[in-house]
């Protein structure tokens, strides 16, 4: 078996999993909600085996990279991410129904990545550009960064259509306390926006002993200072007037769209980030 | 408060002004709103190209608005500017305040705020206060950094805390963006960005600067010895190669192959391989063929000279070489142009495309001639650049995610563990308070009063 196959199969773990969380959470069956684990769990495993395998059959063909370096092998290292992090939340919290809202984004990241026409899914020989030891800190930074503020978005979305009140019966009211969302979130954020700082100074080391500049306004390094901005405006908010609830949600919402832009939105820009670009 | 001097009322009020935090989110959003307009419109383009896209009206108004160089624009720069002082007004308006709780020698505790919170964990013990005593204070000293003991009426209250310090975390990150801003400031005032094309064999001592037509003398002599371009299977780029040696008073003293991501750094001056292409060529060896007697003949001419065509038919020169030669209006990419000259006719031009061996066909003249082979000549494309600022903005970043880990990561902890002697047995109550996190901490305090429980 090949690294498609199994990522392949992986969607599919993974798209199981999302439903056994919905299907927990909108029915009450928690049974379904342990079933959801153990098959993200073992989502997660394939996904890492897909990756590894990928990594070594790139050795295997003498272009040997870290499987890194285009959108879908992005796409894939940000479901497993987006996996990873959900089970820890899930393990400290104990709380199942944040997988109904946080499994499905890690579920159509592979998706996207395994089932888009655009989207080249052969291991490609690295470019000169690509060609540095900076390139899995990078991407690997980053990608934590992303995958901590889209559970942090899936929070954000629980929180705002539970409307920030307390519902005695129906599907809303099995959603976790107003406070647990609100306080996840942040955490969350938190998280992420070190791994985001993270990533853009990598970035920038990068581009300073690649292309002799730390930084150069080019529209994906513009794009993710924007998400720092966006973040950082939140960290403030929350920090020093004591913002809650809704209003960090909302933030908490822009931030992740920012982060969608500068991850999908920048391609179809002019700059020297193409290469995560279609293709 | 007394205060000897006030500041007069305008001058407050300005200081008032920049310590809000409001005006932090405010210059945050702004310059994420804004910084969306030069990553939408191409920067640094030729005007032509702008009113193209956007037509005269519109490329006017943009123009006004530095919208074609907005990183470096006025509006773009204040704002910098703005949170820069916001940042250091800010820190300086509250730092005196969290110095004074920071700088304490002997942490004041008072044992009523913490009986009074409401998260607060008890238990009964049958051991005695006093044998309690020694179990938790070498527990807690384990755990936090400070911790003190202190007796009571009728038993003991114990104190401790650790990570005082970490209140300082928002400073270190803000020390952090001053150092960003300043090196980013040394870099733009004291350094340059240029680039500099050099054709195998050749030397240079100067560079072009970026975004400006004019040329920057360097101190030393860059020659590139030799350029590789590889490429895989599939045709993708594998490798750019220069072998650049660098003069210094025609000594050579450096000596480097350089590729994409492995710079020539000398004298804090960086040498990047960046693109390449080919330079004129000087030489093609041709491929004659005679219609009449169907022999072929092979010839070497460099460009500018003439030489003797077989069979006696006459004389050709080449004149020159092309890197995209058009012919009625197409671009039939690299050729040479040369002059045949028939013993009896005119002169006729001739181009000679390198891709095509049999275009000279149609001319339908007795001889036919096409590229064989030629001497190509690589230029290899270089980034030239120099940057007082970097160690400064790399100072910047380690303190940057150091802060941003203090901040958001670790917090001021202080917990209190209050022993009562009972008729015969000791209440223990443990409370404890967290600036940052306080779930986290509510958590902590649960699994420490879990713990003191096991251990009496």
């Amino acid at each position: 078996m090949n690294s498609s196959a199994i990522l392949s199969l992986t969607t599919l773990v993974y798209g199981l999993a999302a439903f056994l969380y919905i299907f927990a959470w909108v029915f009450k069956k928690e049974i379904a909600g342990r079933v959801g684990t153990w098959v993200a769990f073992l989502g997660m495993v394939g996904n890492l085996a897909g990756i590894i395998l990928r990594w070594i059959e790139s050795y295997q063909m003498g272009i040997g990279h870290a499987p890194l370096s285009n959108l879908y092998e992005s796409l894939v290292f940000f479901a497993m991410t987006i996996t990873v992090i959900y089970l820890v939340v899930e393990h400290k919290y104990g709380n199942r129904i944040i997988g109904a809202f946080a499994i499905p984004l890690a579920f159509l990241a592979i998706a996207y990545a395994s089932l888009s026409p655009n989207i080249n899914d052969k291991i490609q020989p690295l470019i000169p550009a690509l060609k540095s030891n900076w390139l899995i800190a990078h991407v690997v930074t980053c990608f934590i960064g992303y995958a901590a503020f889209a559970i942090a978005f899936g929070v954000s979305i629980m929180y705002i259509i539970k409307g920030g009140t307390i519902r005695e019966e129906g599907v809303l009211s099995r959603l976790p306390d107003n406070k647990v969302l609100d306080e996840l979130t942040y955490q969350l954020i938190m998280f992420g926006f070190l791994f985001l700082t993270g990533g853009i100074i990598t970035g920038a080391v990068w581009a300073n002993s690649a292309w002799g500049r730390y930084w150069g306004w080019d529209p994906k390094e513009t794009w993710s200072l924007i998400t720092w901005f966006v973040y950082s405006t939140l960290i403030h908010a929350r920090m020093m007037r004591g913002w809650h609830g809704k209003r960090i949600a909302f933030l908490s919402i822009l931030g992740f769209m920012a982060v969608i832009f500068t991850y999908f939105g920048v391609n179809l820009l002019p700059g020297l980030h193409s290469y995560g670009a279609m293709g | 408060m007394e205060k000897k001097e006030t500041p007069p009322n305008f001058l407050k009020s300005i200081w008032r002004f920049f310590a809000t935090v409001k005006l932090t989110v405010a210059v945050l959003l702004s310059l994420a709103v804004t910084s969306v307009i030069g990553t939408v419109i191409p920067q640094n383009q030729s005007s032509a190209a702008y009113i193209d896209a956007f037509g005269e009206k519109l490329f006017r108004i943009f123009g006004l608005l530095n919208f074609f160089d907005m990183y470096h624009s006025w509006w773009f720069q204040l704002l910098l500017i703005l949170l820069t002082v916001n940042v250091i007004v800010c820190s300086l308006d509250r730092f005196p305040v969290i110095w004074k709780i920071v700088s304490v020698k002997n942490p004041p505790f008072n044992v009523r705020n913490f009986r009074s919170d409401a998260k607060k964990q008890e238990f009964v013990s049958k051991k005695s206060p006093n044998v309690l005593r020694k179990i938790y204070e070498s527990f807690i000293r384990q755990k936090f950094r400070y911790c003190r003991v202190e007796g009571t009426d009728n038993g003991w209250c114990l104190f401790g805390e650790k990570g005082r310090w970490t209140r300082l975390g928002a400073y270190i990150v803000h020390l952090s963006i001053i150092f960003l801003l300043f090196g980013g400031l040394l870099g733009s005032v004291f350094g340059f960005e240029g680039y500099v094309n050099i054709p195998e064999g050749e030397t240079v001592d100067s560079i072009w600067l970026n975004n400006r037509q004019e040329r920057h003398q360097l101190d030393f002599e860059i020659r590139c010895e030799d350029f590789d371009v590889s490429f895989y299977e599939s045709g993708a780029p594998k490798e750019y190669r220069s072998l650049i040696t660098i003069f210094e008073e025609g000594q050579p003293v450096f000596k480097k192959n350089i590729v994409v991501n492995d710079p020539i750094r000398f004298k804090g001056i960086n040498i990047f391989q960046s693109s390449y292409g080919t330079d004129a060529a000087d030489t093609a060896t041709l491929d004659i063929t005679s219609r009449k007697s169907g022999l072929d003949y092979i010839k070497k001419v460099k460009i500018g000279e003439t030489i003797e065509l077989p069979e006696g038919i006459g004389m050709f020169s080449l004149k020159k070489y092309s890197r995209n030669a058009l012919f009625r209006g197409h671009d039939i990419g690299e050729s040479f142009l040369g002059i045949l000259r028939p013993k009896d006719g005119n002169p006729i031009e001739v181009i000679l495309p390198t891709r095509f061996p049999g275009f000279d066909k149609m001319r339908k003249g007795e001889l036919i001639i096409s590229i064989r082979d030629y001497d190509k000549r690589y230029y290899t494309g270089l980034q030239v650049t120099h940057d007082p600022g970097v160690p400064v903005v790399y100072i910047g970043f380690i303190i940057m995610i150091l802060g941003c880990f203090v901040t958001l990561f670790m917090s001021h902890q202080r917990i209190c563990i209050e022993t009562i002697k009972t008729e015969e047995n000791s209440r223990v109550m443990v409370a404890g308070t967290a600036n940052k996190n306080k779930l986290g901490m509510q958590q902590k305090i649960k699994k420490i009063t879990e713990n003191l429980q096991d251990h009496s």
